[in-house]
């Protein structure tokens, strides 16, 4: 063997005297080892991709749920006024000795010539309605023809009665679209005779679905001329021989006028019911729909804000398993940074890797969290089942905290590390 | 050319002073096959770690051409270490998943040098070692002995001034050892490149020209091997 050098094959290097990396290839870096450890990675990214969409999903449907419910009641009409028995700010139980709701307040209130629609009374009871075909309990609603008006109702068949059905008493009836489906099924029910405690009475039309409204909904109703509810149907005679209402509505024609109309109700209610003199507390409630609507929106914020949370709860578990997997990684990854560093890696090298790393990861599984919790409300609403657009709110707010998390977790055991003496690094066990 | 003087490390381990190095003098020229032996706790370990400028001495004077490495900082020992010194450990320490030929090629970027040159010298190196036909392998496709030689690839491919194994052989079995030291020495022959053996086995520091043996923190003997194994 010669002890002569035969021939360098590798001749000294000429390198640029930089140290350390530029970002092109510390991004190649990152890269590579995120690529290299595909289940490492996605296990990080997992955290991540839990927590955002949870919180995108819950947050997104929580507030298409409340924004259903409040639309719903809206298109009941938010210039509606309704008048019941019973005294203001109590439940029920508690009212005592009132005079009840009758033919006179509603009379008393049509003579005030207020620029509404309506009055419109209501009197109500349960009563059998029997079909050929079917028959089933349901609520029977005697009123005046305004009602069509008051309420907005759409007819899908036929037409609802006039003042001369409710003057003659005719024994006519409108059906509520899901009580018509249950009595006739697909069949035509207009020209049909229906028996409502087994008084015949003929179907003259059948309103279209209008879904649910704050006392039951229309969909599941007959409707009746008042004073064949007064006179054939049901019990409604007072001690003082007055017909009883269940509830009186209208409509104001001008939203702006909502207020007003509703103080003339009332004086003109307490005037009728002598209540002026003895100072007495109201014994009748005007409600106004809009009122009912703001304490609606308190429930519904309610709702969102539980969603709300559950959804906090979900992020703060992903979170906590975005911090155990980066934890866990670092310290495997020890021997790894040891021996970057005891070949020449500054520890900002080092550093800066896992930086860009735990950026990737939290953008990537961010990104993906979103598109997972948006298919949920995206399926519903192009479905028709629910209304619920994906809200900037909840992607904003998931992604900064995962993001947070994810950069937090990442960097800061990597600082340690990259801190640590090379030889300790490549020692460790 | 590697020149220490009087060189001691005192590590403080709560009240306890433990004096690893206790004025060590050793020179070594380029070139050199060199071994330095000695049992656990004689203080080889540290050396080894002050010549990878791993560590820095709590006195004396070391120079690695012409670098006064003892009183250099955290980033430019990085550096130092980045251009003149090739690391092989006992347990291989290549990156798990990533191929041998990206294993080579990781240590030279952290100096700067460009990605078709790195890629250009890693091939040169993996085939020096006898690893040409592997350069696609993960290091968990590759015998024990095989990934010490991408590791040695590893240390060699920047042209490093000096290569430093720490027990190269500590987990290996005889046969694959003694590739192994062959490999080495033929390096050193042919590449002319200096070697530093750090090990407590005399049969593989018999390998090498010249044997430094140390104890309790000192050069105990310092001799040229005369019966070369071969």
């Amino acid at each position: 063997m010669s002890n002569q050098p035969v021939r360098r094959v590798l001749e000294p290097v000429s390198d640029t005297g930089r140290n350390g990396l530029d970002y092109r290839e510390l991004l190649k870096v990152s890269l590579d080892s995120l690529l290299a450890n595909r289940l490492r990675t996605f296990l990080t990214m997992l955290g991540i991709i839990i927590g955002v969409a949870s919180v995108v999903s819950l947050m997104t449907l929580g507030n298409g749920a409340s924004e259903a419910i409040t639309g719903q009641f809206s298109a009941l009409g938010t210039n509606v006024l309704t008048i019941f028995n019973g005294r203001p700010n109590r439940g029920p139980g508690q009212s005592g000795n009132i005079a009840p709701l009758t033919m006179s307040d509603y009379k008393a209130i049509e003579r005030i010539k207020l620029p509404i629609v309506g009055p419109v009374p209501q009197f109500s009871s349960n009563a059998t309605i029997a079909a050929p075909a079917a028959d089933k309990s349901s609520t029977v609603i005697g009123t005046t023809a305004d009602y069509a008006k008051v309420q907005s109702v759409i007819m899908a068949s036929g037409t609802f009665f006039t003042d001369a059905n409710v003057q003659g008493a005719s024994q006519v009836v409108v059906l509520g679209s899901s009580l018509k489906t249950y009595l006739f099924g697909s069949g035509e029910a207009v020209g049909e005779t229906v028996r409502i405690n087994s008084l015949a009475c003929r179907v003259i039309g059948v309103m279209a679905a209008k879904g649910g409204g704050p006392f039951g909904s229309p969909d599941d109703q007959a409707l009746v001329p008042i004073t064949l509810a007064h006179t054939r149907l049901f019990a409604a005679r007072t001690s003082d021989g007055n017909l009883r209402v269940n509830l009186i509505s209208l409509s104001v024609i001008k939203a702006d006028d909502i207020d007003f109309t509703q103080q003339r109700i009332q004086m003109t209610l307490r005037d009728l019911r002598k209540l002026n003199s003895d100072g007495s507390e109201d014994d009748f409630n005007v409600i106004n729909q809009a009122s009912f609507l703001s304490s609606l929106s308190t429930i519904t914020t309610l709702l969102t804000t539980f969603l709300a949370a559950i959804a906090g709860i979900s992020l703060l578990v992903g979170g906590i398993g975005i911090m155990n997997i980066m934890l866990v990684s670092v310290t495997e990854r020890t021997k790894e940074i040891g021996l970057r560093r005891a070949v020449g890696a500054q520890s900002r090298d080092i550093l800066l890797q896992f930086m860009i790393e735990a950026v990737v990861l939290s953008f990537l599984g961010g990104f993906i969290g979103v598109v997972f919790g948006s298919i949920l409300p995206i399926v519903l609403t192009v479905s028709g089942t629910f209304n619920a657009p994906v809200t900037l709110n909840s992607v904003v707010i998931s992604l900064s905290v995962s993001l947070a998390t994810g950069l937090f977790f990442g960097i800061w055991p990597a600082r340690n590390a990259a801190n640590l003496n090379p030889i300790q690094a490549l020692r460790h066990e | 050319m590697i020149t220490i003087e009087q060189m001691t490390k005192v590590y403080t381990m709560g009240e306890i002073e433990v004096h690893a190095l206790r004025g060590v003098n050793l020179t070594i020229h380029s070139g050199e096959f060199i071994a330095i032996m000695g049992p656990s706790g004689s203080g080889k370990s540290t050396l080894m770690n002050m010549i990878g400028c791993l560590d820095t001495p709590t006195s004396g004077r070391y120079a690695l051409d012409g670098i006064e490495v003892a009183s250099l900082n955290d980033n430019d020992l990085s550096a130092v270490r980045a251009r003149k010194l090739g690391f092989v450990f006992q347990q291989y320490m290549l990156l798990p998943r990533q191929s041998a030929l990206s294993n080579v090629e990781m240590p030279m970027l952290y100096r700067g040098i460009a990605s078709s040159e790195r890629s250009r010298r890693a091939r040169v190196a993996l085939e020096l070692v006898g690893m040409g036909n592997r350069i696609d392998h993960r290091p968990n496709e590759l015998s024990g002995g095989q990934q010490q030689r991408v590791a040695i690839a590893r240390a060699l491919a920047g042209s490093p001034s000096v290569i430093l194994a720490d027990e190269p052989t500590g987990a290996l079995d005889s046969t694959t050892s003694e590739e192994i030291m062959l490999m080495l020495r033929q390096l050193n022959r042919e590449q002319n490149l200096t070697i530093i053996i750090v090990t407590h086995e005399s049969d593989i520091a018999a390998y090498a020209d010249r044997i430094v043996t140390i104890r309790d923190g000192v050069v105990t003997a310092d001799r040229k091997n005369e019966v070369l194994h071969v």
